[in-house]
């Protein structure tokens, strides 16, 4: 089953990392704020992302598997 | 008229004209809710009976009702004229949705300058015997626009904080002290319970597309108010019951500040049901229709919105904090005929980029207002990136939004 990147809009501070990490993904607006590519995470970049999700310095970014996210609304 | 009148509504007038509440059980007021196609009425349209259903099945008995009357649209009226001349018809609606959700605590969220309102559900709750005004408690809503979302109004009865907050967990999964909370508009309550005492049958036969609401009517118009219509009505029978228009109208919002304008001679025959304006683009969202004079800017009109929402910003989420400032500093910048190069283009690329990046849908919403504009008056933003204007009396001249 897919996971796919969230952000947790109030954490995040813009510190960019994350779109270091994971270009193919995650690119920044003009203020550094991360735009996250929507849908599931390829497989090869999975290590990658759990590595973004790690280095957050707020813990701002996590891997929530695909049902769940349907389920929410 | 079920939902206007008077002020006030004492207890005995309001049992005379719809008679006592029904003892429905649970399951089947629920299912007569989703049947009935009752759509949430504060604005996002969410289906009433789903809602009530998520929070039964996860409330073990001990949820909480949190009736929202906040309102904290600017163009909107219904929801504290309808507290403010039904207030029991209101607490029946909270009442019911306790039982059938398995509440023992009820918030009636009102907004603080909503005083009328306040004043009448606080006298209508007096009248009421012991054990359910012991159940019941009013909550005075901060003023603002973000007040009344969900997640902020449950943070504010936690907290004291009337700021969104991140979701998941949702109210009806963790709300008011950490119990299943069923967050429901005012209005969406009184008409379930006049679904509970009529059947789903009643409201569906109502009109040519079943079902009522209210709606506020303002702008180019000869007597603005709040209005109640059935879903066969159109938009043009909603401006001929406020007066007529005054004048020639350019534009119309449609659906308040999260809404978006249309065009005023293809939409006159729009009906006011939430699903034919869906299929058309468009949402009913919590019932404003705000006619634009034809001597206004269609340019200046949505300056004013973008400032105030961006000013409305809970100033949580960086997209929001600068996205909707930088957005409505360069509608501003075209709004005065004063625009850096590229302020059109940079409009549309942020407003491409907010949609779902904030905590809430403050953003979203925002931006959906700003691109149905650049839609709409695309020539009159066009013609002010040139700094120019196309509306006739300029530039003194500042519209009413």
């Amino acid at each position: 089953m897919g996971e796919m990147l969230q952000v947790d809009r109030i954490r995040c501070d813009g510190h960019g990392l994350c779109a270091e990490l994971l270009p193919e993904l995650i690119s920044l607006d003009d203020w550094g704020y991360p735009i996250v590519k929507s849908g599931p995470v390829p497989e090869h970049l999975s290590e990658l992302a759990r590595r973004a999700v790690d280095d957050c310095p707020v813990l701002a970014l996590r891997l929530a598997s695909m049902t769940a996210v349907t389920l929410k609304r | 008229m079920e939902l206007i009148g008077p002020s006030g509504e004492s207890l005995a007038a309001h049992r005379q004209r719809l008679g006592p509440l029904p003892a429905l059980p649970s399951g089947e007021l629920i299912a007569e809710l989703e049947s009935s196609g009752l759509l949430g009425r504060g604005g996002a349209g969410f289906p009433v009976g789903r809602k009530w259903r998520a929070v039964a099945e996860r409330s073990s008995g001990r949820a909480v009702v949190l009736a929202n009357g906040a309102e904290g649209e600017p163009l909107s009226r219904k929801d504290r004229s309808l507290m403010a001349a039904r207030p029991h018809l209101v607490i029946d609606g909270a009442l019911l949705a306790a039982q059938a959700v398995g509440a023992d605590d009820i918030i009636f969220y009102i907004g603080a300058e909503h005083r009328a309102a306040d004043a009448a559900i606080r006298h209508a709750l007096a009248e009421r015997p012991a054990d359910i005004r012991g159940r019941a408690q009013i909550v005075t809503a901060p003023t603002g626009y973000v007040s009344g979302e969900e997640s902020a109004a449950v943070h504010f009865v936690n907290a004291g904080d009337a700021r969104p907050t991140t979701t998941p967990p949702r109210p009806f999964e963790r709300g008011v002290g950490g119990r299943p909370t069923l967050v429901q508009n005012v209005e969406s309550l009184a008409l379930a319970a006049l679904i509970a005492r009529r059947g789903r049958d009643w409201y569906t036969d109502k009109g040519r597309r079943g079902g009522i609401g209210m709606i506020t009517v303002s702008g180019a118009v000869n007597r603005a108010g709040v209005q109640e219509v059935d879903f066969g009505s159109t938009m043009g029978d909603a401006a001929a019951a406020a007066g007529g228009l005054r004048g020639d109208a350019q534009a119309v919002l449609l659906g308040g500040y999260f809404g978006g304008w249309a065009d005023v001679d293809e939409q006159w025959g729009l009906p006011l049901d939430p699903r034919s304006m869906r299929a058309r683009g468009l949402a009913l969202g919590c019932g404003v229709i705000h006619f634009l004079s034809a001597d206004s800017c269609g340019v200046e009109a949505t300056t004013r919105i973008m400032a105030y929402l961006a000013s409305q910003s809970a100033r949580q989420c960086g997209p929001c904090v600068f996205g909707l400032p930088a957005i409505a500093e360069a509608t501003q910048r075209l709004a005065t005929r004063s625009p850096q190069k590229d302020d059109l283009d940079r409009i549309v690329r942020w407003s491409g980029q907010l949609v779902g990046r904030g905590a809430c849908h403050h953003p979203d919403g925002a931006v959906g207002l700003i691109r149905s504009a650049l839609q709409l008056f695309a020539d009159d933003f066009a013609q002010h990136q040139r700094r120019r204007c196309l509306s006739v009396s300029r530039p003194e001249r500042v519209a009413v939004a």
